[in-house]
């Protein structure tokens, strides 16, 4: 289905009965060039390019659930390329072109508003490591700005500038950053993959992969075997139970991710705003929502809801950076299923298995990656190389001691 | 979540800090031929089950002991702890 002005006139006129599905409901065929297991983000934009840029025709997409039930649907919508390492920032820095222009390729409205992120500087220690993170997003042809603090007051008067343990001292910003519709990205995908013939097919849960002679045949679904001659996963959250089934231990544990949104208030953050020595970090919704998160629980889980000790730690942060949040009443919370990785750092890369491929280790920073991790995703299917953006995301990286670490903390996936 | 920790009672898991899988009690053998590659494994590779894990939680605020907790990682729940020398002196898992 298509969408014009003259459309949403129309339909306004006559009862709004001419309105059809985005996509197809189609069944799975015996067999496809190429099966992509997770219909989330990555996986739909994985759909989508390989379909839109690499020519791939006979394409499915396999669903456990309904479109949008995992993490694309569970996130804070945040949008940046400001990364410091060489192995990550040119890659984020793709992604963020590809926002820039994802409304174009996909002509859905998927809300991208660069509304730009400030990250606050409150030692001089960290106006260093700030403006050095800066300069390498600038050499990565990303934009960053040092804000001062007088310059910084005009933009976010209502910080608590003067507080003793944080004093504000600065920040350091990204003006093209900033926020998209989570649904609208996923939706936008979907119709996008599906009018160029990619079949989306939900409710069908991948039970197992048949593999012979040390290559992948298909996969073993819910709804009966289907044949592919190569298989991307890209189920961030649930990687290491899928990819067990195919006799594979990933270097990445599972861990709970906690968000909340705020009743509805008139427009009061400009951007977003974060504030990394608290565990907090916050924007405002174009339904007037303040959306906000802090850290990890910090333990294994899979139960797509955290504890109450994050609940108070990330409130508490709130609460010292802009006191008036404590006027607000949360509306609700939720919690997502993080891959979190043994570096801090995603995975894109083939396996030790023919024509099985992987896409995961996100840790919390999938949103922002969907368009680059989907284009180089289909890269990879479609030409059996790595995107020139993401050729440092090899498995290989951990034991050959090449790890993207952007905390520097090690193989301790509740600290990054 | 409270850990019912063997000495002391049920404590707030909020007095721990967490490590992870309690199988990085058995470290590789350095001398072995294939020792890189065992730690390689070590280090980074991880089972992450969905389901019961065995994990181990340090007392950091409280006495100090090393504890294997066995807990649901889909429902939270806490089905034991046990102290890790306990475990380690029990041999190999």
């Amino acid at each position: 289905m298509t969408f014009s002005g003259f459309k949403v006139v129309k339909e306004a006129l006559t009862g709004h009965k001419g309105w059809r599905p985005l996509w197809r409901d189609p069944d799975p065929k015996p067999a496809y060039d190429i099966v992509i297991v997770g219909g989330g983000g990555h996986g739909l934009a994985t759909a989508f390019y390989l379909a839109q840029t690499f020519g791939e025709l006979k394409v499915a997409v396999l669903e456990k659930g309904w479109l949008g039930s995992g993490n694309i649907g569970r996130n804070t919508t945040i949008i940046r390329s400001n990364y410091l390492l060489p192995g990550n920032e040119p890659f984020y820095e793709f992604s963020m072109k590809l926002w820039e222009n994802l409304e174009q390729a996909t002509n859905f409205n998927s809300m991208v508003s660069q509304r730009g992120i400030i990250n606050l500087i409150h030692t001089d220690g960290q106006r260093d490591a700030y403006r050095r993170r800066g300069n390498a997003m600038l050499l990565a042809g990303a934009d960053a700005r040092l804000l001062g603090r007088d310059e910084l007051r005009q933009m976010v008067p209502f910080l608590n500038f003067d507080n003793p343990r944080f004093p504000i001292k600065g920040g350091l910003m990204q003006a093209r950053a900033g926020t998209a519709r989570h649904d609208g990205v996923v939706w936008g995908y979907a119709r996008g993959a599906d009018q160029r013939g990619v079949d989306i097919i939900q409710n069908c849960e991948v039970t197992g992969f048949r593999i012979e002679g040390g290559a992948v045949q298909g996969v073993e679904t819910s709804r009966g075997y289907i044949g592919a001659k190569k298989v991307g996963v890209a189920v961030a959250g649930n990687s290491s139970r899928v990819m067990a089934m195919a006799g594979m231990r990933l270097p990445i544990e599972s861990h709970a991710l906690q968000a909340f949104v705020s009743e509805g208030l008139k427009p009061t953050i400009p951007g977003v705003i974060t504030f990394g020595a608290g565990h907090f970090y916050v924007s405002q919704s174009d339904k007037g929502g303040l959306v906000f998160g802090g850290d990890i629980d910090g333990y294994n889980s899979y139960a797509q809801r955290g504890n109450l000790p994050v609940v108070e730690d990330v409130i508490e942060g709130g609460m010292a950076l802009m006191p008036m949040i404590g006027r607000a009443r949360l509306l609700r919370a939720w919690g997502g299923v993080m891959d979190m990785s043994m570096d801090g750092s995603p995975i894109i890369d083939r396996t030790g298995i023919d024509g099985l491929y992987f896409n995961g280790g996100w840790c919390y920073g999938g949103f922002k990656a969907t368009p680059a991790s989907g284009y180089a995703f289909a890269h990879l299917l479609a030409t059996d190389r790595p995107h020139e953006t993401a050729t440092a995301y090899r498995f290989d990286r951990f034991a050959r001691g090449y790890v993207i670490d952007e905390k520097g903390v090690g193989a301790q996936p509740n600290l990054h | 979540m409270l850990i019912p920790h063997p000495l002391l009672g049920l404590r707030d898991a909020q007095e721990f800090t967490y490590l992870g899988d309690a199988s990085l009690m058995h470290r590789p053998d350095p001398a072995r031929e294939d020792a890189v590659a065992a730690f390689a494994d070590y280090v980074f590779l991880r089972d992450n089950p969905a389901g019961v894990h065995r994990e181990l939680w340090f007392h950091e605020a409280g006495d100090r002991s090393w504890l294997v907790v066995t807990r649901d990682t889909t429902t939270h729940e806490i089905l034991g702890a046990e102290l890790a020398s306990d475990v380690k002196l029990g041999g190999v898992q």
